[in-house]
């Protein structure tokens, strides 16, 4: 049931337990309940919008960052992720396979504001061996939505 | 265009084709053509465009250089994926090769089968509300359809008792589409069951079609051909458009036994060759890859339908539980209103496009078809809309009432 729920919230957060209970065809004081206990079990940790920043005129600079970093002994990557995600400019931080071990996103109000943090902030800390810097031009598609969809409703206004 | 003085064109267009009614909803359609901000529950497809993948295959083939004739029958690779669905699917085992052919959607299928099989006067059964074009095509084969009322009460699925009622010497065909477009009806296996005796008993053939079959929210989808002792005594119709939401690629089949088919490949091929490739190269992918995508569709029109026969029955109309197809066929009875001042007035005051059940014989008076092949947001605002037009009606009904 649980799983039912997150999916449903998952891609419309403004709908209430009421409606999640009719679409799943269960008791709606029993959504609810669960609802609220993944609220508390920090399974459901936010609602959230999500928002096409340049469509509302907005400026918005946002940057991948690859980070090479060398872990630590016993606490391995955990302690310098932490050291990273803290960052209130930090808005996700991955810890990668591959060539480098994570992958920050870092978002500011003009690339200028982006690059000094990467410089000053970033690169400087303890343990931090290299960063790359990739700025993000466009945004196509996000959390399965497309951006700027050209799959608009073409059906006849009335069908038999 | 120049018109010549006297030249009638009226006179030389064939009387039966003349008196066909045309669409009951023209009229309609253009008003709401012609209205700003409709939200439509009148789209009788999925509001989903067609899955990527299968688009994607469609544009691969003709890089590829798909742009020929196929053989009459359609692509002996879909064919084969075809018999293997209806085997999988529903236990039918038909040859590829001499029983199962791809048509334009599964109208065409429908023309073919009744063309091949009325002689004329032959009757043809067919349980109303139904989709549009049964009782044309029947006409235009020269046959003659006799309409059998299904009613709430019977949730719009036909029973063999009732239906024994219309059977004459001339009964030839039983025409059965469930899940029902308009009402949302099945039929469970008990009534199958019957109905199968009934159609031995009088040595009928029956159409099935069963391009909704996919869309099945209360358990596996059935063919009424798969019934014992029914196959060879049914030609299949089904297609693609409802399930893999590819309608407009106009792709269909039958399925039937191999002198059905036989007689029927000789029409289709003097008059339309074959299904475009390119819709079938399409339809191969659907087959073959698409399985999730019908799962994953069916979820949410399952979603979507429960939330809106709550709002229906909320806002106090009475409203019988689809268990198919897209759609829900509402009870307005209690507004005091006929079907069309239903939906023309619903129009006009809250911009929400329903179709008047009459569009779908006589014995949709009194409903209104909704179809939730619509976005959740749209839907429930189309709901919001409709609870507040219903209740303005409710609210002056029982005014008018208190004052006699």
């Amino acid at each position: 049931m649980r799983k039912k729920i997150l999916e449903l919230l998952e891609n419309n957060g403004k709908l209430n337990a009421k409606e999640i209970a009719i679409m799943l065809a269960l008791p709606a004081d029993q959504v609810a309940k669960e609802i609220a206990a993944m609220e508390e079990e920090k399974i459901i940790l936010r609602y959230h919008t999500l928002i096409n920043w340049e469509k509302a005129g907005e400026e918005e600079v946002a940057a991948l960052i690859d980070v090479k970093v060398t872990p630590q002994q016993d606490v391995g990557f955990d302690e310098i992720a932490g050291r990273i995600y803290r960052y209130p400019e930090v808005k996700s931080v991955f810890l990668m396979s591959g060539s480098y071990d994570l992958s920050v996103l870092v978002q500011g109000k003009s690339l200028k504001e982006v690059a000094t943090f990467v410089s000053q902030k970033l690169a400087t800390l303890e343990h931090v061996q290299s960063t790359v810097t990739h700025f993000i031009l466009k945004r196509y598609k996000q959390d399965g939505v497309i951006f700027e969809d050209q799959e608009a409703d073409r059906r006849q206004v009335l069908q038999p | 265009m120049t018109i010549t003085c006297g030249f009638e064109a009226q006179r030389f267009i064939n009387p039966t084709v003349k008196s066909l009614p045309p669409s009951g909803i023209r009229r309609f359609f253009d008003l709401v053509a012609s209205t700003r901000g409709v939200i439509s529950l009148g789209v009788g497809e999925p509001d989903f465009v067609t899955p990527w993948h299968i688009r994607e295959a469609c544009v691969q083939s003709l890089e590829r250089g798909y742009t020929m004739y196929t053989s009459n029958y359609g692509l002996p690779e879909l064919r084969q994926a075809i018999a293997g669905y209806l085997a999988e699917r529903f236990g039918l085992s038909y040859d590829p090769q001499k029983q199962v052919m791809v048509t334009i959607g599964a109208s065409e299928a429908v023309d073919l089968a009744l063309r091949t099989v009325i002689n004329p006067g032959d009757e043809v059964l067919i349980p109303e509300p139904c989709y549009v074009s049964y009782q044309p095509i029947a006409q235009m084969a020269g046959g003659v359809p006799v309409t059998v009322p299904t009613t709430m009460e019977d949730e719009f699925a036909i029973t063999a008792a009732r239906l024994e009622k219309y059977i004459t010497p001339r009964t030839k065909v039983l025409i059965l589409c469930f899940p029902n477009n308009p009402t949302g009806a099945v039929l469970n296996d008990a009534e199958m069951q019957a109905i199968a005796a009934l159609v031995k008993k009088y040595n009928l053939l029956v159409i099935s079609d069963e391009i909704y079959a996919e869309l099945r929210y209360d358990g596996p989808p059935r063919s009424f051909a798969a019934l014992p002792g029914m196959q060879e005594r049914t030609i299949l119709v089904s297609g693609f458009s409802k399930a893999f939401a590819m309608t407009g690629w106009r792709v269909g089949y039958v399925a039937a036994h191999p002198d059905f088919l036989a007689a029927m490949v000789k029409i289709h091929q003097y008059t339309i060759l074959c299904a475009p490739v390119m819709g079938q190269m399409a339809a191969l992918e659907a087959l073959r890859h698409g399985r999730q995508d019908v799962e994953r569709m069916v979820a949410e029109y399952d979603r979507r339908r429960r939330l809106v026969v709550s709002r229906l029955r909320e806002m106090g109309l009475e409203c019988f539980e689809p268990r198919g197809a897209f759609y829900v066929f509402p009870s307005i009875k209690v507004t005091g209103l006929t079907s069309t001042q239903f939906a023309e007035e619903l129009l006009k005051e809250e911009k929400v496009a329903v179709v008047p059940g009459p569009a779908f014989g006589s014995s949709g008076e009194g409903f209104i078809r909704c179809s939730y092949a619509t976005s959740l947001a749209e839907l429930m605002e189309a709901m919001n809309r409709m609870e507040r037009f219903v209740a303005r009606r409710l609210a002056f009904k029982h005014r008018a009432a208190a004052h006699a």
